[in-house]
């Protein structure tokens, strides 16, 4: 999973611009290089800027506040929608999800590197990212289908014991709840999660892990005073990325969450939509652009959310590099 | 948890005396064990999700497979509670805008990463791998709502397969990017000072050394990337109608793919429907796992050996 946390060591490149002589081929191939880096800067800003533009209008010409009401009615001329529903699911299922993998996630990532035997470890590491591979179609089939009667026990007792706390309240009667969305999204981004601290728990200096050993630590002591410790902050930066992917996830929300028009609710077994699956399940109706502008809107929020979330998880990453190396 | 399974210098706590002034006590030994058993149980925990959808997956869908017709027909004229057709109409879709995707992404992500490995320094370069890094965790939706927004509302074009195909390359070159760069990296110095001093230019050293060097982790990534793209759904829910029949025009009419339809089956209520909603899934999910296999195959036996 190299793809997640490579990170290009651009001040260490020992060469420098050795060997370029300045003819043809040379100006041509470093042209050709830098305009695909400046490319793909272009291509972000201008995921931005374009979805900015096109919900710039459709925003002016709401009647409702766009981060206040709870309306989504977009098919008259008169525009009313907001977001505070969409949000507050998309950010609640996200996290949820997040909350369940990580803990899995770090027992997977710290088996894989300290307890799993060497020749297993590998094989083991690729059946784990497998459930990266799996579309995310086929989790939404599966969670809808499959996993929803096992879910429905679970949610009833969580809700005879602790249906006093508002999260888990289980009074709405839904098929398709966010808990179900957030256990669904939990297992597609173990692998995430798993692949990046896998990476960060196996960069632990063996001086650290030797020295616990050398004074007596068991085994358990030793990751927790020398491999968790230093693995603190990606493992921190990897949550936040699986955080990115649960909330940007689309399809398989989509298929798993019931859309309801019941009262709005705090509880983790209702309905709702998410941005991403609220943009899905009306895209067959991006007629006029006044209402594709109200859900380009909403894909404007995701896409500042999802770049905050990532951004914040860069930096991490990146400062603790700075104390490791 | 048999003493074979240790890795690391092992000093383990059962090798430990019991008694006397270094013994351990109860507890600690005990927290250890829970650890222990909890790290594999973590483990096991993880792949019950991996062994319980592929085994529904194939349970469902493997009976439709197995039929030749599967691979030769569209769904032309089946309604949802008649057996019968293939999905060939689909995976067509899927394989040829995959294509079209990496015929654009591919170039640019190789350039891209060369740029990053061999020639970019300072705050470019830098703006660049953080842009890299942005993109790969921009939402799928997100990219194709920019598409909409680029090729349907700005340019008024049609909802067309090669939309579906511009969208994923969005999310194609950060995937190659990395993986490309991660293989660049990797190349010797040596083979690019000994070029340099035989007076060989720096864009033919990269050309005829350093990349045929890192071929094989470059058909990995473009492979990974493959296999992540044909699985997405969002960019086809927004920018590519489903059609039953089959469409070899990337450029006009509305295309299948796979992803489109296992949706255009859900939540129906006939049988047959049923059957092949689970059937392209499985047709979905072997085509992005043989890719997925087949990459680590070429990563494993072309890989730059030190």
């Amino acid at each position: 999973m190299a793809t997640i946390t490579g990170h290009s060591d651009i001040d260490g490149a020992p060469l420098g611009d050795l060997g370029t002589t300045g003819r043809l081929g040379d100006r041509l191939f470093r042209g050709l290089s830098a305009g695909s880096g400046l490319l793909v800067i272009g291509l972000v800003a201008a995921v931005g800027t374009f979805l900015l533009v096109q919900a710039l209008p459709s925003l002016a010409r709401n009647q409702a506040g766009f981060l206040t009401d709870r309306v989504w009615e977009v098919d008259s001329e008169n525009l009313r929608f907001g977001i505070p529903d969409l949000l507050w699911v998309t950010v609640v299922s996200s996290v949820v999800a997040m909350a369940l993998a990580l803990p899995v996630a770090i027992g997977v990532a710290l088996f894989l590197t300290e307890y799993a035997p060497r020749r297993l470890a590998r094989p083991f590491a690729y059946l784990v990212d497998l459930l990266a591979a799996v579309p995310s179609i086929v989790y939404g089939l599966w969670g809808a289908t499959i996993l929803l009667p096992y879910v429905r026990p679970v949610q009833e007792a969580l809700g005879t014991w602790l249906g006093w706390i508002p999260l888990l309240d289980n009074s709405a009667t839904v098929t398709g709840t966010i808990f179900l969305a957030s256990l669904v999204l939990a297992i597609m981004i173990l692998p995430i999660i798993t692949a990046i601290s896998r990476e960060v728990f196996a960069q632990t200096p063996l001086t650290h892990k030797e020295g616990a050993l050398a004074l007596g630590a068991t085994r358990w002591e030793m990751i927790r005073t020398a491999v968790l410790p230093f693995g603190t902050p990606g493992v921190i930066s990897a949550a936040m990325l699986g955080l990115g992917r649960a909330l940007g996830e689309t399809i398989a929300v989509s298929l798993i969450l019931s859309t309801t028009n019941a009262a709005f609710s705090w509880s983790l077994f209702s309905g709702g939509e998410t941005f991403a699956s609220k943009i899905a399940n009306n895209a067959q109706e991006f007629d006029s652009p006044t209402k594709a502008g109200a859900f380009i809107a909403a894909g404007l929020v995701l896409f500042v959310l999802t770049f905050v979330v990532n951004a914040i998880a860069r930096m991490v990453i990146e400062r603790r590099k700075a104390f490791s190396e | 948890m048999t003493d074979s399974l240790t890795t690391a210098p092992d000093l383990s706590v059962r090798r430990a005396p019991r008694r006397g002034l270094d013994a351990l006590s109860a507890g600690r030994v005990l927290r250890n064990r829970i650890a222990t058993v909890g790290m594999y149980l973590a483990f096991g925990l993880a792949l019950v999700p991996l062994l319980w959808i592929l085994a529904s997956v194939i349970g469902h869908g493997w009976h439709l497979l197995v039929e030749p017709v599967w691979w030769t027909n569209s769904q032309r004229n089946i309604i949802p509670d008649r057996v019968g057709g293939g999905a060939y109409h689909a995976v067509y879709g899927t394989v040829v805008q995959a294509i079209a995707c990496s015929a654009i992404a591919v170039p640019l992500a190789v350039f891209t990463a060369i740029y990053l490995v061999e020639y970019g320094r300072g705050r470019l370069a830098r703006v660049v791998s953080f842009m890299v890094d942005i993109l790969t965790g921009i939402p799928s939706i997100v990219a194709a709502l920019f598409v909409y927004a680029l090729w349907v509302t700005t340019f008024g074009l049609e909802r067309v397969g090669f939309a579906v195909s511009l969208s994923l390359v969005l999310l194609m070159i950060p995937v190659v990017v990395r993986s490309t760069e991660e293989m660049l990296k990797l190349v010797p110095n040596e083979l690019r000072e000994a070029a340099y001093a035989l007076g060989v230019p720096k864009w033919k050293t990269i050309a005829r050394i350093v990349l045929p060097t890192a071929l094989g982790g470059i058909v990995t990534g473009i492979m990974l990337g493959l296999a992540r793209v044909m699985g997405e759904t969002a960019p086809l829910l927004i920018l590519g109608p489903y059609a039953a029949s089959i469409n070899s025009d990337l450029f006009s009419g509305n295309m299948a793919a796979l992803p489109t339809m296992i949706k255009e089956n859900f939540g129906l209520p006939d049988q047959p429907a049923i059957d092949r909603m689970w059937a392209s899934a499985l047709t979905l999910i072997l085509i992005v796992l043989l890719l997925n296999l087949a990459g680590r195959f070429v990563a494993r036996y072309s890989g730059i050996r030190k």
